[in-house]
């Protein structure tokens, strides 16, 4: 009998539930003391390197309504192009910027937001340099498991135009789905879980 | 206990995601994905370093009480009402190998199946001394452990009479951020498992079964608390062999 190859499986992911700020942002919904604060509430502080923006944006399912429930997790690189993480092995990222942030949507209008800097370009698999980008995870009730997307800079036109990921996507006019738009340092995102401007989600 | 091989923090992409053992997007018997669930194909993506990379979360932002769901919310000296348990278990990848360091949250509905929330409706009791929140980050080995009360069942608005069987949630970070995921736990023995929508999402029995945790009698704390067991598995990476090096990892 042939050896098996199989590895283990992974566990199945549920969907998070309407009560995921209790878990994930306690103080943020009236669980005060538990921790000393909610983690991802910062990413940036004052001695953080790079141009300051702000990302915000809703999050709409199939009924054009905005999904007041969810809780959206970003990640990124600094603003040289690198994470600050153990798998980072070009270099040392920024010790003043996590990268990492996490944010409710808010109970009466669905906004999300987070204050970052814009990041630098990161190499894909293969050498070529990707767009600056930024990683956004996003997980609600109803939803079953966390979808991945991106969030790409309006300003870098050349780079996204040769971007390895979007340069993926067959139907071209999905690619304005994974494009923020601008008003000076501050960026909306606003992703569409369902319909004809649905956002590209990633399998990754 | 420390595994020199897993000293180097690995840099290689994740297999990919098994997604048939996952629940689908779209699955009616659960009401709220119908609007909620992406229709279009996912976009597949070999990981780059934007999903390899994650961010590390240090033992040092871990209280005290973090882990003590009986006492962390509690007023000095009082503690939460129920069943005491405590719920242990390791995180380890796809291939085996413990995931040190993973950061994990859990949050709970009360021993009377009440959540501390301002949209809760249920008319189920408060507990002042429970919060309902926890969070630990697994040692060398991927062993974590917390302690809590039972959580109860409780009713939702999906059927006219869908309930929900006791179960804990999951939050967890791996060493990268495509191996972000939330689940939910359930315990043994717990005839409503099968009757829940929110479990049924999930298309394979097996799978299903991976979420129930076992009464784990060795460990139970005499006179004081039963134990459960719940070891999760978060996704594997390619990181040995000839590893693809056109990036220069």
């Amino acid at each position: 009998m042939l050896r098996s190859t199989d590895i283990l499986k992974e566990t199945p992911s549920q969907t998070a539930g309407p009560y995921v700020h209790i878990g994930l942002m306690p103080n943020s919904c009236g669980i005060d003391g538990v921790y000393a604060g909610d983690l991802g509430s910062a990413l940036v502080n004052e001695k953080t390197l790079g141009d300051r923006i702000t990302v915000s944006g809703r999050i709409f399912d199939g009924a054009d309504t905005p999904v007041r429930d969810a809780i959206v997790e970003i990640w990124q690189a600094d603003s040289a192009g690198l994470y600050n993480s153990p798998s980072e092995r070009r270099g040392t990222a920024d010790p003043n910027f996590t990268g990492w942030g996490r944010s409710a949507t808010a109970a009466e209008d669905g906004v999300f937001r987070f204050e970052t800097i814009k990041p630098g370009r990161v190499p894909f698999k293969d050498g070529r340099m990707m767009a600056p980008h930024i990683t956004l995870w996003i997980v609600a009730r109803g939803i079953n498991i966390g979808l991945h997307t991106r969030l790409y800079f309006p300003e870098e036109a050349e780079a996204n135009a040769a971007d390895p990921v979007l340069l993926r996507i067959e139907h071209r006019a999905r690619v304005e789905t994974m494009i923020a738009s601008r008003n000076g340092n501050d960026y909306t995102f606003d992703i569409h879980l369902q319909g004809m401007s649905e956002t590209v989600f990633l399998d990754i | 206990m420390s595994i020199p091989s897993n000293d180097k923090p690995e840099t290689g992409a994740f297999f990919g995601r098994d997604r048939t053992w996952h629940s689908p997007a779209l699955t009616p018997g659960y009401k709220t994905s119908v609007l909620r669930a992406p229709q279009r194909a996912l976009l597949s993506l070999d990981g780059t370093l934007s999903e390899t990379t994650g961010p590390v979360f240090g033992h040092g932002m871990i209280g005290e009480q973090d882990n003590d769901l009986i006492h962390n919310f509690a007023k000095p000296g009082e503690s939460a009402i129920g069943e005491r348990i405590v719920v242990h278990g390791r995180v380890l990848d796809e291939r085996g190998k413990p995931v040190r360091g993973a950061l994990l949250e859990f949050w709970q509905a009360n021993a009377g199946g009440r959540y501390r929330h301002k949209k809760e409706t249920y008319l189920a009791a408060l507990d002042l001394n429970f919060g309902g929140c926890g969070r630990a980050i697994c040692d060398d080995d991927g062993h974590y452990a917390f302690r809590t009360v039972r959580p109860g069942a409780y009713p939702w608005p999906n059927g006219v009479n869908d309930w929900r069987p006791a179960h804990i949630h999951f939050s967890v970070f791996g060493h990268g951020f495509a191996q972000r995921l939330i689940t939910q736990m359930y315990f043994e023995g717990d005839p409503m498992i099968w009757k829940c929508p929110i479990v049924n999402t999930i298309p394979d029995k097996a799978a299903i079964e991976q979420l129930i945790a076992p009464l784990d009698w060795n460990n139970t704390i005499p006179m004081d608390a039963r134990a459960y067991r719940f070891d999760i598995i978060l996704r594997g990476r390619r990181s040995t062999l000839f590893e693809n090096r056109l990036e220069g990892n």
